[in-house]
Parts: C-alpha cells; sequence; structure tokens
C-alpha cells in the first residue's frame, strides 16, 4: 500500500506519537526537535490531503477506515474541502508556532519545564487534528478532551501566577462545554444507533422531527459554542490569552476557537442538514443577534483594554463574531466568509500574537537583564511583564519591526483593502446584501470601525508618545520575528491572491450547502 | 515601447525610489538625489503614455486576482492620464522645493518623510489608473494610510489630533459609504470595470441610482464635499510640502479624480440625468460656505484650506450638472487648480521659513522683502480667481459654458458669486503683502526670501501656472476626450 493512501491516519499519528516521545527525552532541545519535525510532517501531510481532495469531483470526500473496519461499525477518517482546509490551518500553524516557541519559552517557561511543553503541544495538535479529520461523533469528543486537557497544561504553564486561574476558569467551563457535546451526541446516539457522522445524517431524516433530536442540536450548540467563544460564553478566553505564554496564546488563537467553528460547521450541515438547523428553528436569528453583541460588544471593550494581550484577547471574540455572523446567513456566500475568516483571522491574530510575544520577551529581559541565566527554577510566584500602555510608550523607536508587523496584522483585523481581512468582509457584505438586509450591511461596517479605534489606540501610543529616557533600539529576536513576519506577509498575501483561500472556502461551501440540503 | 510595461514602470518606480531612500538614508545629498531622479524618471515614463493614449489607444494591465473575477486592474484612458502627468509633474517641483524647507526648518525624520511621499506618489498614479473600482478603493486606502505619516510628521500632541481627525473622517467615509456602493454595484452590474457609458443595467430606478451616487460622493471623503471636509483643516499641521502633496499633487485630486471617474465611466452621464440635482445644490453650498470660512480665516494655511475645500467642489459641481463641456471643465479645473494651489502653498511655506509667520495679519509688507514668493503668490491667487491670461480661467470658461448650456442658472450664479468671494479673500493678502508698510515688529526681524530650491519651485509653478494657458492643447485633447465616450 502506498503511502498517499495513508495519509488521513498520518495525520494524526504522527503528533500523536511525538509527544510520548517528548517527555520520554525529558530534554528540552531534543523535545523541541521532535515535535517540531512531526509539526513540519504533519503540515507536508496536510498539503498532500489538499491536493488529494482537490482532484476529487465536487462533492467527494477521502474515506480512510481505521483498522480496515469498515464505518459505520468502524472509525472513520473523512476529508472533504472543508476539513482539509482546516487541517491546513491548523497544521500550517503549528509548524510556524514552533520554531518560535524555542526562543519564545526560555523567557516566560522555567527550563525543566520546557520538555513539558512540547509534549502538551504535540497532544493539543492531534487533538485539534482529530477532530477536524475524524467522522466519528464519539471520536470527536474524545479528540475535544485530548486538546482541551493539554490546552489547560500549556496555559497553567506561564511564569505568572494569574495563569493558574486563567486555566483553572478555562477547565470549568471547558469541560461544562464538553459535558454538553457529549450529552448531545448521547442523544443522538440514541435516536439512530450509531456515531458515524454520514451514517448519523442519513438515519435522522427519519426522526429529525422527534424532540431528542432537537434537544441534542441544543446540547451540541451550546457546548461548542462554549469552545469557540460565542459572545455571552466567551468569558474564559480573555485571561486565558492574556496570561498563556505568548507562544500558546497565538497558537490556541489561530486554531482552538477555529476548529470550534468547525465542528459547528460539521454537525449543523452534514449531521442535521440545514434545513432543520436555519429554516426549522430561530436559530439564524439568535445567531446574528449574538453576532452582532460580540463584533459590537467585545470590540467596544476592547478599546478600553490596558493590556494590548487583552485588547486583543477581546479583539478575537469580536471577530469570532464575524465568523458566526457568515454562518447565521445560511447561504453560500455567508458561509464561505466565515469559512476564509477561519483562516483569515486565524493568521492575522497569531501574527499579532506572536509579535507581541516578542515585545513581552525584551520586557523581560530589559527588567532582569542580568537575572537570565537565573531563570531557571524562578520562584512560582513571579510575575513576568504584563505589555500595558504605559510601557509601551514610544516602542515604535525600540522594536520597529515588531511595531509595523502588528499595525499591519491590525489592518487586516479592521478589513483595509489589500489585507486577508477585506477579503472577508467583502463576502460578509455580499451576503447580506443578497437578503437585502440592508440595515445589516451598514452594520457590519460601523463595526469595523470599532476595529479602527482598538488598532489605532496602540498606534498612538507606539509612534506618539515619548520613549522613556536612554531606550536604544532593542528588536525582537530573529528566531521570533521571521516566524511572526511570515504571517504579517501571509495576511497581506491572502489579500491579495485569494485562489487558495478563497478558491478553496468557496468550494466548500457549496459542497456543504448541497449536501446539506 | 510596450505600453503594458511603461504602466508597470509607473507603478514600481517610484517603490524603487523608496527603497532607494531608505537605504540612503546616512548620505541627505544622495538620498535627495535618489527623489529627485525618480521624479524625473516617472514624469518621463507617464509621458511616453500620453501620445499612445491620444492617439485612442487604452494600455492595460492585469496583476492579481484578490476575488474571483475581480483583479487588480490597470487601463490608462484620459482623465487618468490627466491625473498621473499632474501627480508625477508637481512630484519633481515637489521635491525641490521640499528639499529646501525640510532643510531650512531642520525637520526631523526627513528620510521617513521621503520614503512616505514616494509611496504615496505609486499610490497616486495606481489610483489613476484603475481599471476598475476595486483597484480604485485599495489604492484609495492605501493613500490615506501612506499619507498619515506625512500628516502627523512632527509628532506633537496637536500632530496626533490632525491625523486623527484625518484618518476618522478619510477611513471612515470609505468605509460606511464607498464601500458599500463598491460592493452594491458589483452587485448588480456583475463587474466594476470602468467602461465609457457606465456600467450599471439600464432601468435601475432613479432613486436608486441617487442613493447610490450619494454613497459614493459622500464615501469619497478626499472630495472634501459638505459636511465631510473637516479633514482638510485639520491636516493643516503637516509641514507644508505635505500640504502641497495633500492639496495640488495626489490627495485632494484623488478624491475629485474618483468623483469625476465614478460619474463618466460607472454611471455614465445618461444614467444620471435627473439624478444629480441634490449634489449640484450640495457642491453649491460648499463652495459658498468653505468662501465664506476662508474669508474669515487669519491663518494663511487655513484661508488655503478652505479655498481648496471649495475648489474642490468646482469640480463637483461640473461633473454633476452632466453637460460634456462643463465635465471637460471639471477635468480642465483638476488642472487649473494643482497648478495654483500648489504655488499658494509653496509661498506661504517660503513665508514660514524666511519669515517665521503663519497669519494674514502679519503679511504687512513682506512682498518687498520676498518679491519672488510674493509675486508667485499673486499669480497663483489671480489664476484660482479665474482671470485671463491664467489657467483657472480656462476651466472657469468651460465650466460657465456648461452650465449656461443647460440653462442652469443657479450654477452660473453659484460660479460668479464664488469668484468674487475667492476675489475677497485672495486681494486682500496682496493688497497687505505689496501695498502696506511693513509693521515695526516686522522691521525689527529682518529677512530675506526663502532658501533658493524653494524660490526656484514657486517661480516654476507660477510659470506654469500662467503658461499652461498657451499649452493647454494636450489638457484640453485629454479633457475632450474624456467626453467623447472614450472613443478615438
Amino acid at each position: 500500500m502506498s503511502i498517499a493512501a495513508q495519509l488521513p491516519a498520518l495525520q494524526v499519528a504522527l503528533p500523536l506519537l511525538a509527544a510520548p516521545l517528548a517527555v520520554l527525552l525529558r530534554h528540552g532541545g531534543l523535545a523541541f526537535a521532535v515535535v517540531t519535525a512531526a509539526a513540519w510532517a504533519a503540515f507536508a501531510v496536510a498539503i498532500g490531503l489538499w491536493l488529494q481532495v482537490g482532484q476529487l469531483e465536487a462533492g467527494a470526500a477521502i474515506s480512510y477506515h481505521i483498522g480496515s473496519w469498515a464505518p459505520p461499525w468502524g472509525i472513520e477518517y473523512r476529508v472533504d474541502r472543508l476539513a482539509s482546509f482546516v487541517l491546513l490551518l491548523v497544521s500550517g500553524m503549528a509548524a510556524v508556532v514552533l520554531p518560535y516557541s524555542r526562543a519564545s519559552i526560555l523567557r516566560e517557561i522555567p527550563r525543566d519545564l520546557h520538555y513539558l511543553y512540547y509534549a502538551m503541544f504535540a497532544l493539543c495538535l492531534t487533538g485539534l487534528l482529530g477532530i477536524t479529520i475524524t467522522g466519528d461523533a464519539f471520536n470527536i469528543f474524545v479528540f475535544l478532551e485530548i486538546s482541551s486537557l493539554s490546552t489547560y497544561v500549556l496555559i497553567a504553564l506561564g511564569r505568572d501566577r494569574r495563569a493558574l486561574t486563567a486555566a483553572f476558569q478555562y477547565l470549568i467551563m471547558g469541560s461544562i462545554g464538553a459535558t454538553f457535546i457529549v450529552v448531545g451526541i448521547g442523544f443522538l446516539y440514541l435516536m439512530t444507533g450509531t456515531l458515524n457522522l454520514a451514517d448519523m445524517a442519513v438515519r435522522l431524516r427519519e426522526v429529525e422531527s422527534h424532540r431528542p433530536v432537537l434537544v441534542a442540536l441544543a446540547f451540541l450548540t451550546v457546548g461548542i459554542s462554549l469552545k469557540l467563544a460565542l459572545f455571552p460564553l466567551h468569558q474564559w478566553l480573555p485571561n486565558a490569552y492574556t496570561y498563556a505564554p505568548s507562544a500558546v496564546t497565538a497558537f490556541l488563537a489561530a486554531t482552538a476557537t477555529k476548529v470550534a467553528v468547525y465542528v459547528l460547521i460539521r454537525f449543523y450541515y452534514s449531521v442535521f442538514g440545514d434545513s432543520l438547523v436555519f429554516h426549522d428553528l430561530p436559530l439564524p436569528q439568535i445567531m446574528l443577534w449574538l453576532s452582532l453583541m460580540a463584533m459590537f460588544g467585545a470590540s467596544f471593550v476592547a478599546i478600553f483594554q490596558n493590556n494590548l494581550k487583552r485588547l486583543f484577547a477581546y479583539s478575537s471574540v469580536g471577530q469570532i463574531g464575524y465568523i458566526t455572523l457568515g454562518l447565521s446567513f445560511a447561504s453560500v456566500n455567508g458561509l464561505t466568509a466565515s469559512v476564509v475568516h477561519l483562516l483569515n483571522h486565524g493568521v492575522a491574530k497569531a501574527a499579532i500574537f506572536l509579535l507581541i510575544g516578542g515585545i513581552v520577551a525584551r520586557m523581560a529581559t530589559a527588567a532582569n537583564r542580568d537575572a537570565v541565566p537565573m531563570l531557571r527554577g524562578v520562584p512560582a510566584d513571579a510575575v513576568s511583564p504584563e505589555p500595558t500602555f504605559d510601557r509601551l510608550a514610544g516602542l515604535s523607536k525600540r522594536m520597529p519591526l515588531t511595531c509595523f508587523g502588528i499595525v499591519i496584522a491590525g489592518l487586516s483585523l479592521i478589513g483595509v483593502p489589500g489585507t486577508a481581512g477585506f477579503v472577508t468582509k467583502w463576502y460578509l457584505i455580499i451576503a447580506a446584501m443578497e437578503q437585502g438586509q440592508w440595515w445589516l450591511v451598514g452594520v457590519i461596517l460601523l463595526s469595523s470601525l470599532l476595529a479602527v479605534a482598538y488598532v489605532w489606540r496602540f498606534v498612538e501610543v507606539a509612534y506618539f508618545r515619548a520613549a522613556p529616557e536612554g531606550s536604544e533600539k532593542n528588536e525582537a529576536p530573529l528566531a521570533m520575528l521571521i516566524p511572526a513576519w511570515l504571517l504579517v506577509i501571509a495576511t497581506l498575501w491572502f489579500g491579495l491572491d485569494t485562489s487558495f483561500t478563497v478558491g478553496t472556502a468557496l468550494d466548500a461551501a457549496q459542497e456543504l450547502v448541497k449536501n446539506g440540503r | 515601447m510596450n505600453t503594458e510595461y511603461l504602466i508597470l514602470a509607473a507603478l514600481v518606480l517610484p517603490l524603487l525610489g523608496a527603497i532607494g531612500i531608505a537605504l540612503a538614508h546616512r548620505a541627505p545629498n544622495l538620498r535627495e538625489g535618489v527623489t529627485l531622479a525618480t521624479a524625473v524618471a516617472l514624469f518621463v515614463g507617464v509621458c511616453q503614455l500620453l501620445d499612445p493614449v491620444l492617439a485612442g489607444a487604452r494600455p492595460e494591465l492585469v496583476l492579481l486576482e484578490p476575488l474571483p473575477g475581480l483583479p487588480i486592474a490597470f487601463r490608462v484612458e484620459p482623465l487618468g492620464m490627466l491625473f498621473a502627468l499632474i501627480a508625477s509633474g508637481l512630484w519633481i517641483v515637489n521635491s525641490v522645493y521640499s528639499i529646501g524647507y525640510m532643510r531650512g526648518n531642520k525637520e526631523k525624520h526627513q528620510t521617513r518623510f521621503y520614503v512616505c511621499f514616494a509611496l504615496s506618489i505609486a499610490a497616486a498614479l495606481a489610483i489613476a489608473f484603475a481599471g476598475n473600482l476595486l483597484t480604485l478603493f485599495l489604492f484609495y486606502e492605501v493613500l490615506t494610510l501612506i499619507t498619515y505619516p506625512l500628516v502627523t510628521h512632527a509628532g506633537t500632541e496637536k500632530a496626533k489630533q490632525g491625523g486623527r481627525t484625518y484618518l476618522a473622517i478619510l477611513m471612515g467615509t470609505s468605509v460606511l459609504f464607498l464601500l458599500p456602493a463598491v460592493i452594491y454595484t458589483w452587485y448588480v452590474a456583475g463587474t466594476t470595470d470602468f467602461r465609457p457609458g457606465g456600467i450599471l443595467p439600464a432601468g435601475m430606478e432613479t432613486g436608486t441610482v441617487m442613493v447610490l451616487l450619494a454613497l459614493f460622493m459622500f464615501g469619497i471623503g478626499k472630495a472634501a464635499l459638505m459636511p465631510f471636509h473637516r479633514w482638510l483643516p485639520a491636516a493643516m499641521v503637516a509641514p507644508t510640502p505635505v500640504s502641497a502633496l495633500l492639496h495640488a499633487v495626489a490627495v485632494v485630486k484623488a478624491g475629485v479624480f474618483s468623483v469625476v471617474k465614478v460619474i463618466v465611466y460607472v454611471f455614465g452621464l445618461d444614467t444620471l440625468a435627473g439624478a444629480t440635482d441634490w449634489l449640484i445644490g450640495i457642491a453649491g453650498f460648499t463652495i459658498i460656505a468653505a468662501s465664506v470660512v476662508a474669508l474669515h480665516a487669519d491663518n494663511l494655511k487655513r484661508r488655503l484650506a478652505y479655498s481648496t475645500v471649495s475648489q474642490l467642489s468646482y469640480v463637483i459641481l461640473a461633473a454633476a450638472i452632466l453637460a460634456p463641456l462643463s465635465v471637460a471643465g471639471a477635468a480642465l479645473h483638476i488642472v487649473a487648480h494643482a497648478f495654483g494651489k500648489i504655488t499658494l502653498f509653496f509661498a506661504a511655506g517660503a513665508i514660514y521659513t524666511a519669515a517665521h509667520k503663519t497669519e494674514v495679519s502679519q503679511l504687512d509688507g513682506i512682498g518687498r522683502r520676498m518679491p519672488w514668493t510674493m509675486g508667485a503668490f499673486a499669480i497663483g491667487a489671480l489664476s484660482l480667481i479665474g482671470i485671463p491670461p491664467l489657467v483657472g480661467f480656462v476651466s472657469k470658461w468651460y465650466m460657465m459654458s456648461g452650465a449656461l448650456a443647460t440653462d442652469r442658472f443657479f450654477v452660473a450664479a453659484v460660479i460668479l458669486a464664488s469668484t468674487l468671494l475667492n476675489a475677497a479673500y485672495f486681494l486682500p493678502i496682496l493688497h497687505r503683502a505689496f501695498f502696506r508698510p511693513l509693521s515695526a515688529e516686522a522691521a525689527a526681524h529682518p529677512h530675506g526670501e526663502a532658501p533658493l530650491p524653494m524660490v526656484i519651485a514657486i517661480v516654476f509653478t507660477a510659470a506654469a501656472t500662467t503658461f499652461a494657458f498657451l499649452f493647454t492643447d494636450d489638457f484640453l485633447r485629454l479633457a475632450q476626450a474624456l467626453v467623447a465616450g472614450g472613443a478615438p
């Protein structure tokens, strides 16, 4: 059997194997090498799968039977256009963030815990890739728990003590979400007697008006919304993003919530079918209003944050609003906007958090320049420096490349033409116009002005406020700058050439809408 | 030479220039040399396009495709040619002037200034050559962002405030009005290409056309139609060469250029028939109201800024009349105002550099100390008032003819009234400068002319204002090609 046929299994198996290896090696450097190699291999596999899916006719998918047990009895891995798109996003982000980690965690995580960081990162990656690729409902839950548990550890690894409470908060909320999800899956199993998603969809057609199906839909919607931080369920996110180590924040912001959105789309379109979700129930209206509240509420709160990381964390909640807003249209263009924004926002936000990581690293070194060798075994109550605005005054003098990168990625959050964010906005507005919702067009555009407000707060502090006396140029290390700038350039590239992003997203959306009817 | 490469060269040259300027940041003379060389090369390149365009060719260039069916495309047509000629030509003069000004006032961050300047020119040329609305919108926003560091050059609290207003109004209007207009055009027409006669489907309701036109006109905030004009006076905090860039070379010209372009190539003059009365009203109001404000402004740059607001609405007004003659007049007025206003701003900057004076009331007798500067100022002012044989007369003549040909006496009245107002706010400056004695305070602080590069630039633009009247042939042919439906 050729290796090409085994790609779906390798996609998950490679990072899964890397995790225990990293623990066994018990050495930061070696663990780094193993996990990074696994992430790059996973990225290569994802590219391979994307190429394979591209050659299939529209609507078809790669189906892989684990252990050659035929579905619906065995576990099936299923890669369609949407799945391959998300796989690319997740593995690509891991491939960029891991090389960055090495320089970044040196200053943020005690050295004897580095190997754990890599092991947990590999597990988290495994979980996220597994959720995306599997075609089995219970398998989704298992991978969800793998990724969630490893995420709690990753957040708690931050030196700052508040990271512990943030991780705990996320643990509680995440567990509630996971419970809701498993209850929802249980109801579905009850009604259909199968766990295979495709099989479930077929059998649900016969029973869909039954109340337990609606209950399942409700449980799943709430549970997944918690994981994707839909507006009133987003409480865990700002703290988790603020206090996690920078590399973790960047990876989570780009992938964790995005994969949750993917699961929601998967259940809505591939299991329940869009007639049940969007036509028989008032879900579009509910989702529309929650999205709008996220877009305005969270973005508004972001403007008044004093900590740069927290500011962009709230901005993430707002940007997730755009993604769910696209879903609420229940149209090809709306769905395209959602899917393409998974990547557009993921790339831009990851770039921003990576660059902020550079700022934090320089603040750490500046604060204890002589104490760097002593970072080993730092006391647990050490409070890592926060990127608050008063410390960022005149930052553009000290870190010109970092600041400029944040501005460009910030322009993408605003949706300036020529950046990736503009493409999303375009499709959202077309989707709103299609349905004759003119007021919504205005509302979407108004919300992007809020992004101008918070991005420009950074610009004014970094470029106009006087730098403290005696500060000199002190740019982030290249090992951190290069990955971050790679993503900044990607933000621009995906704003100018969208043959990959929009091409794949549009195909995926058409496929979903067609199959979902 | 292949015209496609010429377009590409026109877009890439200023970018290369910007890189060269950044690299030469340690050697100011080399750096300024790069600026000048790039500017000259660019102007020569753009001129190469003139003959093919006049001969009826419409060179095209397609780059990337950001959205399916919506490429970033460039297509040189007469109006764009006109704008490109002004922008690239005035860049040379402005660079000469900048060197004198920036050195004379010992400004900081000069490298950043020249880099952003070159990038603004690149954006302006991309706007001029834009082949569809998406491309126009893209570079319109780029121009806003790239001029922001220029407007806030001083880095003071006041500059920050001015920058805020600048960005808020230009970004706000373009996002809230222009973008939905672009997307709606794409939605109903299935294309955003600029085509002679317009692209909107036949049979659109007049009400819809009016709303769409309103979105475009207010969305193009760079054209400074009231009530979205406040960014222009706010941007006065910038160094004078930047004001010249904003007022004459690139920014407001990009605004009125886009207005004319949208009216001619998106709507088409026929589609708009009967839908522009409100626009004529608002443009007329802007002309008069801004002139009245200018009348009361004592700060020289502020007076000039409001004069710009008023002059821009001439272009909008003329285009909104929809008569071929007046649309040609609108295109010509872009040229006329560019030459006149750049002279005036150059003079204001020269006065500031040589005498450190910013208010009109301080200018008593300055004409005797700075004869070249104030002489040029007089020419620029007379041109904007519309006195023959200066270039401002030609455009006003065309606009008037168009208004009378379509029996729009309101427009004719507005033009006449504003001409009087123009005279009322410019002539007292000349009177003070040449006929009043020096004040005691000024007499105690002797000064001479501004630095030589500045004087050269001022005299040059004043001469251009004078002689453009004799050489308007090319401009006229371009303007006529514009209204001839783009047909060769």
